[in-house]
């Protein structure tokens, strides 16, 4: 493997908050941490990620009805049989989503301080990359399939749409997978958090899901 | 649960080196500045294209000297061409509501002081915040470039309607690659408006200090809250509707164009694509948008009428409740832009229900404003100034659209001068009106140093009556029929009311002016104003509490405890009529919370 | 400085509302027969909205008269029936006003899109392109030929694309680049887009409606009085968007069919 990670990182524990003080005394503890006055709240990268799933299906949704407004408005409107490998595609993300819940399952015991002997911690990470990847480049077979047809993006409408939502997707998917990347590197360094790798995992089975649904929008509509 | 490691997000070390410092900055305080000046530059931007549209009204054949240096082909020998009225006209609008409006107000003063209202030292995404204000400013850049390109920005209006927007070079002058740069900018905007939204919305939620439960939160906070969750809506929208545009133009695609179009004799090559389509995207982010403009200048409103009144609000929870309930109404009404557009008609009658149900909550704020002047003790300042007039604007912009929102009504005021003054007074002036009550009210905390007041009062003066001067009579001439977005007035019936433009150029122009007494003090000021002591105004908030300006972690290591709710004045307290958030201080109030 | 401000306001207030009272610039006249309902439901529009506007300024000038410059000392007082009041004021007042003016609006907006043209209407063509208005009347025969946009030439003057040669129905179809109506015989308005978002507004009609491009719609209307009015574009469709107009003569029957035969003869 090509990280080698020195130690897991440490987890502490929440310390019931300092009362009483008032006013302007320092109330940072002695060791450093000053969350530990505050109240509990969600650590911002779990609310956050829920803010970039709902930012980005409002896009889809915007993509969605612009279908449908579309295919309804005129007679020329031409559908065509979706390449067969986008459903090897699917397999790919959805069986991406599994190792990464293993990968999750595994960075998060290691970080307890539970190591698997012989096995990078990274490993499911490595092949959670490795999947999106695959599937990053059948979305590429996919549309040169398309080309060889002779469906570009502005053929007809339905491959104009069929073009703008899977590179749509794709984009959001090579976030992703930067995403992804980041929890390696920081894991790396033994400085990743567990709200970091939550939200990356979410992220990531929010793409599998809207993958799923654009799916079923275009074998319904194209 | 959550694990802590050696850095925290938002727990940076102390900026080094100018770059650092200045420019690339990640601390949301220096952000707050740079999309302050953005905006600054943006509305000088648009107040100047404003002018020399007055005055091509005003004075359709009269040559405005210089004008030929801004554009050879748009205005040779000085005399502006038809289609470079429309060009200035599509920039004046784009620059005012994406690059003044919306920055201002919400990105500029909301990234300055949300994470101090809240307790926290910085947002908790900093990169993104850095990144969010970089990204507007090449969108700012990429707009400000179609002046400079082929034949000049596009022409379609803010709006750009379909399929002007679409069927390219062929449609007139600036239709090619200025609408193509103006999709391109507008959908780098959002993008940058996105990432600020997730900074704002984590914030809020997440980064609290211990005891600022959300009903402690200022107005301000909230306004700013509540903004972010309507342009994470709204944003994402429009995006890809900007980029189909794009795909359009370059692509060849179709997707806004229908068939059977010709221009200049020619069948053009598009097939199948809905006008309305655009229609109905633009304008589901397009409404949202006017409230993101509003919503914020509200909550400065209110946040700085408290200070100068020494009372809360008759009630807080109220308020909020009203903001958020403009902010959820807000997605149902946008079709009343589109009454007389083609849509069916049984459509125009339901989005004319929420657009009259959406006046109530608005009203509710007018008389909790105007309701808690009752019994106060109203201090007059600049600051508070500017917040009166932000309600006595509000109110003539609100009632005019009591007209625009009845479908049989808007027949005949659709698309008039009625129009113009009905948003411009609600929205735009209202919302400016909110930044100078802002600027005015926070520049001490933000520079340490205290504004000119007499300045000041001159430029709200000047500003209060010169607003009414220009905006009032545009709804005398929308009655009149006056259609907008005409560059000279040829039609018969309107030859009478061309007296009433040269009145408003006039009051523009002079408006205009004033606006720089305000430049001139915000600038001299800056680096000669009186030292501004840490609360000059006795406020109760968590900015109030810290040094003037506050330093880079904002508490300067310390970290506040909230003890009271937002704005606890009219009590009696060891500091007088107010007691701050952070005073541990117990205290009987004159006024209860509600 | 806060009683001149309170001043000011209420000045302004009375400014404002003087022309509206003074009917300065009116709307102009109405020469349909559905106007007046849209009249009808403006009016009560304009004296609810004057009275909100001119009430609120009022109070919000003398409550800044009143409350300004108190001795730090006097005590703060709450405004009777505090935020609850208020609340079921905006709710009654407002919210039975604005439900009141959208549900009696629905008939001037019914009696505009919700009846159908009579069988006897007039029916006319209107295209709208950058930037003139043409018109079609179908002539004798009371049809319509097909258009095809690809014969459309401006030089030959064939704005509509009409195939005169092949197509029987367009052999009398008439042409023409201003407009007149019969008065008092409804209109069926057969609106088409032949580029891009056009609009067509009579102000005296109390008519406006945008064309679509791609969609072929029409609307109705019946005028009541002789005259030249003009019909004025209200949807930016480019650099001609100031000067696309074209003017309504509005003639008695026997003048209209005058006009008819001059114009079929000019075909």
């Amino acid at each position: 493997m090509a990280t080698t990670v020195h130690e897991p990182p440490k987890i502490e524990e929440r310390r019931p908050g300092v009362s009483g003080n008032g006013g302007w005394r320092n109330l940072v503890p002695a060791d450093g941490d000053p969350r530990v006055v505050q109240d509990y709240s969600p650590p911002p990268a779990s609310t956050g990620i829920w803010v970039v799933v709902y930012a980005v299906s409002m896009t889809f949704a915007a993509l969605t009805s612009a279908l449908i407004v579309r295919k309804g408005s005129s007679l020329d409107w031409q559908s065509f049989t979706l390449p067969s490998i986008l459903y090897l595609d699917t397999a790919l993300l959805l069986g991406s989503s599994v190792t990464l819940e293993i990968a999750r399952r595994r960075v998060a015991r290691f970080m307890g301080g539970v190591t698997i002997p012989g096995e990078s911690p990274a490993r499911w990470l490595y092949i959670t990359l490795g999947l999106g990847l695959l599937f990053v480049t059948g979305q590429y077979v996919a549309w040169s399939q398309l080309r060889g047809q002779g469906l570009y993006l502005a053929t007809n409408p339905s491959s104009s749409f069929f073009y703008v939502l899977t590179v749509a997707h794709v984009l959001h998917v090579l976030g992703g997978l930067a995403g992804l990347a980041y929890v390696i590197v920081r894991l790396s360094k033994s400085e990743l958090r567990r709200s970091t790798l939550d939200a990356a995992s979410r992220y990531w089975h929010f793409v599998d899901i809207l993958w799923v649904y654009l799916l079923v929008l275009l074998w319904m509509k194209l | 649960m959550h694990d802590v490691s050696a850095h925290a997000a938002q727990h940076h070390a102390p900026p080094q080196g100018f770059i650092r410092k200045h420019v690339f900055s990640l601390d949301h305080k220096v952000i707050g500045k740079q999309y302050y000046a953005l905006a600054l530059v943006a509305v000088f931007v648009g107040m100047v294209l404003s002018w020399i549209m007055r005055l091509h009204l005003g004075w359709t054949n009269l040559a405005i000297p210089g004008l030929h240096l801004l554009s050879k082909t748009g205005a040779p020998g000085d005399l502006m061409t038809p289609e470079y009225y429309l060009q200035l006209m599509t920039m004046h609008g784009t620059i005012m509501v994406f690059f003044v409006l919306t920055t201002a107000p919400f990105a500029a003063f909301g990234n300055f002081f949300l994470p101090i209202q809240v307790g926290a030292e910085d947002m908790p995404f900093p990169h993104f915040n850095m990144m969010s204000f970089w990204v507007t400013f090449v969108a700012f850049v990429v707009l400000i470039s179609s002046f400079f390109v082929g034949d000049g920005p596009t022409l379609g209006g803010w709006t750009q309607y379909a399929p002007l927007n679409a069927v390219g070079a062929v449609g007139g002058p600036g239709q090619g690659m200025g609408v193509v740069l103006w999709a391109a900018s507008i959908a780098i905007f959002c993008v940058g408006q996105l990432l600020g939204s997730l900074n704002f919305i984590t914030t809020t939620l997440d980064l609290r200090v211990k005891g600022m439960s959300l009903m402690r939160l200022p107005l301000t906070a909230w306004a700013w809250f509540i903004t972010s969750c309507m342009g994470l809506t709204a944003f994402a929208v429009l995006m890809p509707a900007c980029i189909l545009v794009i795909l359009d133009h370059v692509a060849g695609t179709s997707f806004f164009v229908p068939s059977g179009l010709v221009i200049n004799d020619q069948l053009q090559p598009h097939s199948g694509g809905s006008t309305l389509l655009w229609q109905h995207l633009f304008w589901f982010f397009g409404h949202p948008e006017v409230y993101i403009a509003i919503v914020p200048g509200m909550g400065i409103v209110s946040h700085v009428l408290i200070t100068n009144m020494r009372r809360p609000l008759l009630s807080h929870r109220v308020m909020i409740g009203c903001m958020a309930a403009i902010a959820i109404l807000s997605y149902m009404v946008y079709g009343h832009h589109m009454f007389v557009s083609g849509m069916n008609p049984f459509s125009s009658l339901a989005f004319s229900f929420p657009t009259l149900v959406i006046t109530i909550p608005a009203t509710i704020i007018v008389l909790m404003w105007i309701g808690s002047l009752y019994g106060s003790r109203l201090r007059i300042n600049t600051a508070s100034l500017f917040a009166l007039g932000f309600i006595s604007m509000f109110v003539s912009g609100g009632v005019s659209g009591f007209f625009l929102a009845q479908p049989s009504i808007d027949i005949m005021l659709h698309a008039t001068y009625f129009v113009v003054g009905h948003f411009h007074m609600v929205m735009a002036v209202a919302a400016i009106f909110g930044i100078f009550a802002g600027t005015y009210f926070w520049f001490p905390k933000m520079t340490g140093r205290m504004m000119n007041e007499t300045l000041g009062k001159i430029h709200f003066w000047l500003s209060f009556v010169g607003t009414y001067c220009i905006f009032m009579p545009f709804h005398y001439l929308g009655i009149a029929a006056n259609t907008r977005r005409y560059q000279a007035f040829v039609d018969d019936y309107l030859q009478p009311l061309i007296p009433v433009h040269k009145f408003i150029t006039v009051a523009a122009i002079v408006t205009g002016v004033a606006q720089f007494i305000f430049l001139y003090n915000l600038i001299h000021s800056r680096f000669w104003g009186k030292p501004a002591p840490d609360n000059p105004w006795e406020a109760t908030s968590l900015e109030w509490s810290t040094a003037t300006p506050p330093p880079f972690d904002n508490f300067g290591g310390k970290y506040p405890v909230v003890y009271h709710d937002p704005y606890q004045y009219g009590v009696q307290s060891s500091t007088g009529d107010y007691v701050m958030q952070t005073s541990p201080e117990q205290v009987v109030t004159e006024q209860d919370e509600k | 400085m806060a009683k001149f401000f309170a001043v000011t306001i209420i000045v302004i207030a009375i400014a404002s509302a003087i022309p509206i009272l003074r009917h300065s610039w009116p709307a102009p006249q109405d020469i349909s027969v559905h106007g007046h309902l849209i009249d009808e439901q403006m009016s009560e529009t304009m004296a609810e909205a004057g009275i909100s506007f001119l009430a609120a300024q009022f109070i919000l000038a003398i409550f800044i008269w009143k409350f300004s410059n108190r001795p730090k000392d006097s005590k703060i007082g709450t405004f009777p029936g505090g935020a609850k009041g208020l609340v079921i004021a905006a709710f009654l007042l407002v919210g039975t006003e604005v439900l009141a003016l959208g549900v009696f609006g629905t008939k001037a907006w019914a009696s505009v899109y919700f009846t159908p043209p009579s069988a006897d209407s007039l029916p006319i063509q209107v295209q709208a392109g950058q930037f003139a208005y043409y018109f079609r009347y179908a002539g004798p025969d009371g049809k319509f030929g097909p258009l095809h946009p690809s014969m459309i030439n401006e030089a030959n003057e064939n704005f509509f694309g009409l195939d005169q040669t092949n197509d029987q129905d367009s052999k009398d179809d008439v042409v023409t680049a201003q407009m007149a109506i019969p008065v008092n015989r409804e209109i069926h308005l057969l609106m088409h887009a032949k580029d891009v978002g056009h609009s067509f507004y009579v102000p005296e009609l109390r008519v406006q409606q945008d064309f679509v491009p791609g969609l072929d719609l029409s609307i109705h209307f019946t005028a009541t009085k002789v005259g030249k009015y003009e019909i004025v574009c209200t949807q930016l469709c480019g650099l001609g968007h100031y000067n696309m107009k074209a003017y309504l003569y509005v003639y008695s029957q026997a003048d209209f069919d005058d006009w008819m035969k001059k114009q079929a003869a000019l075909q």
